[in-house]
């Protein structure tokens, strides 16, 4: 802990091209909840917060490293009338950015 | 005004390190008088109805407090995300196991990547048990984030620092230099690095960044008397996070016991209240108390008018521009303590923190 709440500084972009294989989940240290006051979805991380907003909760409560990217798309599309499924690919490339999702590639085990 | 985030609950003053660099108050005789179980369980609770998502089992060490896991399991309960801020003394294999279902996240410091040094800074052999606790954390699958404080003594070590937590398996890293509050304020000049000193960190800590991306967060936090704009100090004043003190006093940030306000405690007032009408909570809320050059200036949403201590620590007057700020008219104060820690050629000894004091 620190005076200041830095979260990790990575302006960077992410390398994670995020393929329809992928098994995304959300990495160890993240929760994800339902904040009451805020009445939002929220990730919770050591040292930051994240607010959801639109979709990203419906998104990433199917990330739960069985199901490929194109799986979500797929779940989502029988929730949704529009899923444009390079937003979920590029909302889960900016989590993964910043470590708060992990990927398992298509041929590897997860250990869930 | 918005709720706050995060809760530094800092559960007692009491350590068995003795650091030099520490922020914790010098007076802490006057915090002796620590909250019950049951007022950590309401304090907890009603930070949860106020928005809090965070809470972060801070100290001193919260390991002494033998009520930990009940307190962390309160936290846990309220739906906050606990994070465990600790030297990781006292974190035996049961009680470790106990506070895994309840403590989301374990931060373990260490003061550097060499045991005597390290355990020259805390001021008592610490080093293997640290890094047998940090074995343990990742045992239990817990994320783990090592932590250093950087200073004039470490600082040169960072590379050797980042591999060691490389070695632990850490998933977090926070490199963070020395705020100079508390004993760390009394410790500065001995504290303090040059510039050629950080220069080389700054090297040492991008390349690392860059290499460790997919294993490991690197954080770093810099050091603001080097640095031309002031820290925008807990996200702006009482605007995100709150501190509640051993005894029950809320602040909004853990140095702010320095300043000449009225204290609120979750002894006397429901923290909703303390965090939406106490004077030390409203005092420096917001931008209309600031003075210029902070008033006019276009970072003023930014960074906050920098750190309160800070500015009445260096001048006397916790309303004036953080004079780190190069546009503050007191900027001379730091430029001074820079231009001295530039200039010396020697290591002035540590005055470590007592590690606890007597009851009053």
């Amino acid at each position: 802990m620190t005076a200041p709440q830095v979260g990790a500084p990575r302006a960077e972009p992410s390398d994670v091209a995020t393929s329809d294989l992928a098994r995304p989940r959300l990495a160890r240290h993240v929760r994800l909840s339902f904040c009451r006051t805020r009445r939002r979805h929220i990730l919770q991380l050591p040292e930051t917060v994240v607010v959801l907003r639109g979709s990203g909760a419906d998104i990433l409560e199917l990330c739960d490293g069985r199901r490929t990217v194109a799986e979500i798309v797929a779940e989502l599309a029988t929730r949704y009338r529009d899923v444009p499924g390079d937003e979920v690919r590029r909302f889960l490339d900016g989590l993964a950015a910043r470590r708060c999702v992990e990927f398992s590639r298509g041929g590897e085990t997860t250990d869930g | 005004m918005d709720s706050p985030f995060g809760l530094l609950a800092e559960l007692t003053y009491r350590c068995p390190l003795a650091c030099a660099y520490c922020s914790n108050p010098v007076n802490m005789a006057d915090y002796t008088d620590e909250l019950s179980t049951d007022e950590w369980r309401r304090v907890l609770a009603e930070a949860a109805d106020l928005g809090v998502l965070q809470c972060h089992l801070s100290g001193g060490e919260p390991l002494l407090r033998r009520d930990l896991v009940d307190i962390a399991t309160a936290g846990h309960d309220a739906g906050l995300y606990t994070n465990l801020v600790t030297s990781a003394l006292g974190l035996s294999r049961a009680r470790a196991e106990q506070l895994r279902a309840v403590v989301d996240h374990v931060q373990v410091s260490i003061q550097a990547d060499e045991p005597a040094i390290s355990d020259g800074i805390a001021g008592t052999p610490s080093f293997h048990r640290k890094i047998e606790a940090m074995g343990l954390v990742k045992e239990l699958g817990w994320p783990l984030t090592v932590n250093v404080v950087l200073h004039r003594q470490n600082i040169d070590r960072v590379a050797d620092v980042l591999r060691l937590a490389e070695e632990v398996g850490a998933d977090r890293v926070e490199l963070a230099n020395t705020q100079y509050y508390g004993w760390a304020w009394r410790n500065r000049d001995a504290l303090l690095p040059s510039r050629a000193q950080l220069e080389a960190a700054e090297v040492v800590v991008r390349a690392a960044r860059e290499r460790l991306r997919d294993r490991m967060d690197v954080i770093y936090v810099i050091p603001d008397y080097y640095s031309r704009y002031p820290k925008p100090c807990m996200g702006g004043w009482a605007a995100r996070q709150l501190t509640v003190t051993p005894n029950g006093d809320v602040l909004p940030c853990p140095a702010a016991q320095s300043l000449p306000l009225p204290r609120a405690s979750v002894r006397d007032d429901p923290l909703e209240r303390i965090w939406t009408q106490a004077p030390v909570m409203t005092a420096f809320r917001g931008t209309d108390w600031m003075p210029d050059p902070c008033r006019s200036c276009d970072r003023r949403e930014l960074d906050f008018g920098g750190c309160r201590c800070q500015a009445f620590q260096l001048t006397g007057d916790a309303a004036r521009t953080d004079p780190v700020c190069h546009l503050s008219p007191d900027h001379a104060l730091v430029t001074a303590a820079v231009r001295a820690a530039n200039e010396r050629r020697t290591t002035e000894a540590l005055v470590p923190r007592p590690h606890r004091m007597r009851q009053r």
